[in-house]
């Protein structure tokens, strides 16, 4: 009998884990997606990028943990910038095939590069001595970096919520999200939200990438392999908003965990099906709102 | 089309003619057509073969009888069985090279083999392609690389002569994982094993902790598991480990797909202990891997590491290179074949190997291998040695 | 651009010169390169799949990541058939084009509820458990080692499938003849022209009353059984069929080769297709990691400066 609750204990903390991860990655994207209404599949570079500079800054520099995480995160957001007012910015509002395109294409150029300048072998994350080993709850064992990871995915979806809720930039933010054309009528800066709304969300996606590298390993064909589980998660939970890719990440972490263990043979097909499912439901996603 | 094979016979015998009355004057020009997937999702496994071709060549071009070149053709399948195909059959009919080689993926060899019997041109697969029907599609077809079943069965009865007697296997689902855990469960059970649970993952997943939690679960002495080579495979040890599969009393058996010998540098100490099956590890200590190994770092520093792929690429060349020696460059596809059939070498840096004239396979020495630390780096440490294995699949399902 | 494209139209509806130029060419590339025809078979089955891409993305605004899954089913429609005793090609072409125009429409009332966003993973689930349930028959789809023991009849029993692919060739070239000629048909009829008030302006279009989701549903199917057709000519010409006809990769692909050419004018697979596969061709060994990033830049290059693609570019000179 224990050993089932056992078992369904380690399962709904693996998959918790696998769900913070995920929710880091999105968040950036659900939001940018809901603001300009841009398809950017190229978000998954970032994550890609914040993996390779968290091994870099750790490796190579021998700056410590929590100090690369950060910096990480700037370094990905400060980089974003240009790449949204050259590129991103001619096609807001545009054909969407033109923004599947550009985005492709920009994943093309940065798996390549990925490639050119660190080799096409997966980058390892060697979690700091403090976060290596095991927590022990009392009862039972917890793998000390997956803990916290949680924890990091709890902590960052409330600063969020507060964020949006309680600051005047978030109130920006949700505004524009709700009508663009309003919230430029009542004189809200929409192009300089935008940049920053892209950079936060893009340094989110470096930081959940360097995190999370231990579950989703970096290599160059980051951007590309883990694409489908990026839209999904941001599909499902709805574009524009925090808690839906949240609320996804969750489902689709400890679900797909859960019933890759049931039902392992039909694993695959039962996150498509349950996607599609709640898509013909609820087309906008499940807290969607642009 | 009949009238062309005899036209060209009929040239092709006098040209033969003239220049074995001239052998000092004329120039041959061996044409080899070389189809390897260098874009596309295996693209990494193709790097590592071309740079062991390029070596061979740089290092040996001297060794080919004088008068003789080697134009070595290399095309891209792009991963795609369909364009493999027509790259044989253009290399065929329009460059008319007189035998091809390489080829990573098993549904591309499978494409190609039935060209081979049709233009009568020889096949020798020398990168990959592991799919144990292969060399049965037709009758032009030799293979230097290694087959799914020589890395599994032998491992499973090795596993059992040890004294494991529960076993669990995991694979992805798809024929490669399928072969795989077949291969384990005879060669397993055959030794007196029993296996106690079966669990198969989708062939493209990220995470695998609720499967190391079902492996956990049923508590097995060992669980067998199989992932394609790259980031699965990692994430595969990492979920092992995290779960505490090992620390529950689980010996971890995988074959050396899991453990490439250019990713043990990134991988952290959790596979430490892992025992695989393979066919080379770059720790094998022989002198020819000793002189492969200095000849390689001499050309390429730390930028790679070889692996399994690199040394069946380095042996196809080799083999290659024996038959052009030994035919002075003119050689029919029936000749290629005969001479692939007796063809050994018993100084590959991954051992002793040969061609079977039965089988037109791949018999090798399987190496047993533990993962441990070695002069501080992860090694494939070898441990014990099943000599000239022969494809077990082919020796269980005879041709009728 | 609403003008340019109405123009376009206008001035196209009727069959100029130009338009046959592509046909001539193929034609005569059957003389001229006569070393080159697999290669020109396999370019003629892929504009094919770039056309019938084109018609959804292009024409209706449906952007799609899940094409190859019409592809394939196609492919494995006449190569399952081929390899279980009925090699005869041009019904296994039609049977291709029925199981894929099928998959098209039960799919296309599925996924073509909602836009945008939703559409795009919708079209992506389809496609990737399409190819799962490929992956798991393997024992009629021989799975990841591709479909083995195909044997494709001589067409109406004497043109032989020959090793310098000649039969391959002027088979797909005629096939693709009649499906563009189709596909042209449709595009300049009032129901194509209506596909383009409904990719331009949804709501108008409710507002008149065109009857929209059949429309969508419609186009959809045709872009499907187009699809199928061109994945049959491969499995068919070629002898083999596997899992990567089914790949995320392949309809990404697709989709390059087609904004390359330029979207939304039909002829822009005549233009990306080749120019891609022919540059692939030549390239891609020579340093492949430049490839993708010479493929990737040329894809930003064109979306910001050249919409359109090539096809645009020439029509901007041509003013």
């Amino acid at each position: 009998m224990s050993e089932t609750l056992s078992a369904i204990i380690s399962i709904g903390f693996h998959g918790l884990a696998f769900a913070m991860v995920l929710y880091l990655i999105s968040v950036g994207l659900s939001v940018t997606m809901g603001m300009m209404g841009f398809v950017n599949l190229a978000h998954g570079v970032f994550a890609m990028a914040g993996g390779y500079l968290l091994t870099g800054f750790m490796r190579h520099f021998g700056v410590p943990f929590l100090p690369a995480l950060f910096a990480t995160a700037v370094a990905a957001a400060l980089a974003s910038i240009p790449i949204e007012r050259l590129l991103y910015r001619r096609l807001y509002g545009g054909d969407e095939l033109d923004q599947v395109l550009l985005t492709m294409g920009l994943i093309f150029i940065a798996t390549a590069g990925a490639t050119y300048i660190w080799g096409p072998v997966q980058q390892p994350l060697q979690p700091p001595a403090w976060l290596s080993g095991e927590i022990n709850v009392g009862f039972r064992h917890f793998p000390a970096y997956r803990s916290f990871l949680i924890l990091c995915g709890a902590a960052l979806v409330t600063a969020l919520w507060l964020g949006l809720e309680r600051t005047a930039f978030g109130a920006r933010v949700r505004a524009a999200v709700d009508n663009l054309r309003m919230a430029q009528s009542v004189g809200i800066n929409t192009s300089r939200l935008f940049m920053t709304t892209f950079a936060l969300g893009s340094g989110l996606a470096a930081f959940g990438g360097g995190l999370g590298a231990d579950l989703l390993a970096i290599s160059p064909s980051y951007a590309l392999q883990y694409l489908a589980y990026f839209l999904i998660v941001v599909a499902v939970g709805g574009l524009g908003s925090i808690r839906g890719p949240f609320v996804a990440a969750l489902l689709l972490g400890i679900a797909d965990t859960g019933f890759k263990y049931l039902l392992p043979e039909f694993g695959a097909f039962f996150i498509y099906a349950l996607t599609m499912a709640i898509l013909l439901w609820r087309p906008r996603g499940l807290f969607g709102r642009a | 089309m009949g009238y062309w094979r005899a036209a060209a016979a009929f040239f092709g015998l006098h040209a033969a003619l003239i220049l074995m009355a001239f052998p000092a004057i004329a120039q041959t020009v061996v044409k080899i057509g070389l189809i390897n997937s260098y874009t596309g999702f295996v693209a990494e496994a193709a790097d590592q073969a071309q740079k062991a071709i390029d070596l061979y060549l740089k290092e040996h071009e001297r060794d080919l009888p004088p008068g003789v070149k080697l134009e070595l053709i290399r095309r891209d399948d792009t991963s795609n069985p369909e364009v493999g195909k027509r790259l044989a059959q253009e290399l065929i009919t329009r460059e008319h090279v007189q035998l091809l080689t390489g080829i990573v993926l098993s549904p591309v060899a499978a494409a190609v083999a039935p060209l081979t019997a049709e233009a009568k041109v020889p096949l020798l697969i020398s990168i990959a392609a592991a799919g144990v029907a292969i060399p049965r599609m037709s009758p032009y077809v030799a293979r230097v690389t290694v087959t799914l079943w020589q890395l599994g069965y032998p491992i499973g009865k090795w596993a059992a002569e040890q004294g494991w007697k529960t076993g669990y296997t995991a694979v992805s689902d798809f024929i490669p994982g399928h072969d795989s855990e077949a291969a384990f469960t005879k060669g397993f059970t055959y030794g007196g094993g029993q296996i106690i649970g079966t669990v198969r993952f989708p062939p493209n997943n990220p995470d695998f902790a609720p499967f190391a939690q079902r492996i956990r679960d049923a508590r097995p002495d060992l669980a067998f598991l199989w992932v394609p080579s790259g980031p699965q495979g990692t994430a595969m040890i990492k979920a092992v480990h995290d779960l505490g599969v090992r620390q529950a009393g689980t010996q971890i058996i995988s074959t050396q797909d899991l453990l490439p010998d250019e990713e043990l540098p990134n991988m952290g100490d959790a596979p430490l202990g892992i025992i695989t099956s393979g066919t080379y590890s770059v720790a094998g200590e022989r002198p020819a891997n000793t002189a492969f190994l200095t000849a390689w770092k001499r050309e390429y520093a730390d930028k790679a590491i070889p692996n399994f792929l690199s040394v069946d690429a380095w042996d196809g060349m080799a083999a290659i290179f024996d038959l052009i020696k030994g035919t002075k460059g003119n050689f029919t596809a029936d000749e290629a074949m005969g001479f692939f059939k007796d063809w050994k070498n018993p100084d590959s840096p991954r051992g002793p190997i040969m061609i079977d004239p039965e089988t037109r396979d791949i018999v090798q020495n399987v190496y047993i291998r533990r993962l441990a630390r070695q002069s501080g780096r992860l090694a494939n440490i070898e441990i014990a040695t099943i000599p000239m294995v022969k494809d077990p699949w082919k020796e269980l399902n005879p041709v009728k | 651009m609403t003008s340019r494209l109405v123009d376009g139209f206008a001035r196209r509806h009727r069959y100029s010169v130009l338009e046959a130029l592509p046909w001539l060419a193929a034609f005569a590339g059957y003389f001229v390169f006569p070393s080159y025809l697999a290669l020109g078979a396999q370019i003629l089955a892929t504009i094919l799949f770039a056309l019938s891409a084109d018609l959804v993305l292009g024409y209706a605004g449906i952007v799609t990541l899940g094409h190859a899954a019409f592809f394939g089913t196609g492919a494995y429609t006449a190569g399952i058939l081929a390899a279980n005793g009925w090699g005869e090609p041009i019904t296994g072409l039609l049977a291709a084009a029925a199981a894929a125009g099928l998959l098209g429409l039960v799919s296309g009332l599925v996924v073509l509820r909602t836009t945008g966003l939703s559409l795009l993973m919708q079209t992506l689930v389809v496609a990737t458990m399409v190819a799962e349930a490929a992956n798991k028959a393997s024992f009629i789809t021989g799975g990841d080692d591709g479909l083995q023991g195909m044997e494709v009849w001589p067409i109406f029993g004497w043109l032989r499938f020959d090793l310098f692919g000649r039969t391959a060739y002027l088979y797909c070239l005629i096939v693709v003849l009649l499906c563009w000629w189709m596909a042209r048909r449709i595009v300049h009829s009032p129901f194509g022209r209506s596909l383009t008030g409904i990719r331009e302006n949804v709501r108008r279009m409710h507002a008149i009353g065109a009857p929209v989701s059949r429309r969508r549903l419609m186009i959809y199917t045709i872009s499907a059984v187009l699809a199928g057709i061109s994945g049959a000519l491969i499995a068919q010409t070629t002898q083999f069929v596997s899992l990567s006809f089914l790949s995320l990769e392949r309809s990404g692909t697709v989709l390059i080769m087609l904004i390359i050419g330029g979207v939304g004018r039909l002829y822009g697979a005549f233009i990306g297709v080749p120019l891609y596969m022919i540059a692939q061709d030549r390239f891609s060994t020579v340093q492949p990691v430049y490839w993708y990033f010479w493929i990737g830049l040329l894809m930003v290059v064109i979306v910001v400066f050249a919409r359109g693609g090539l096809l645009g570019l020439f029509d901007r000179f041509r003013r």
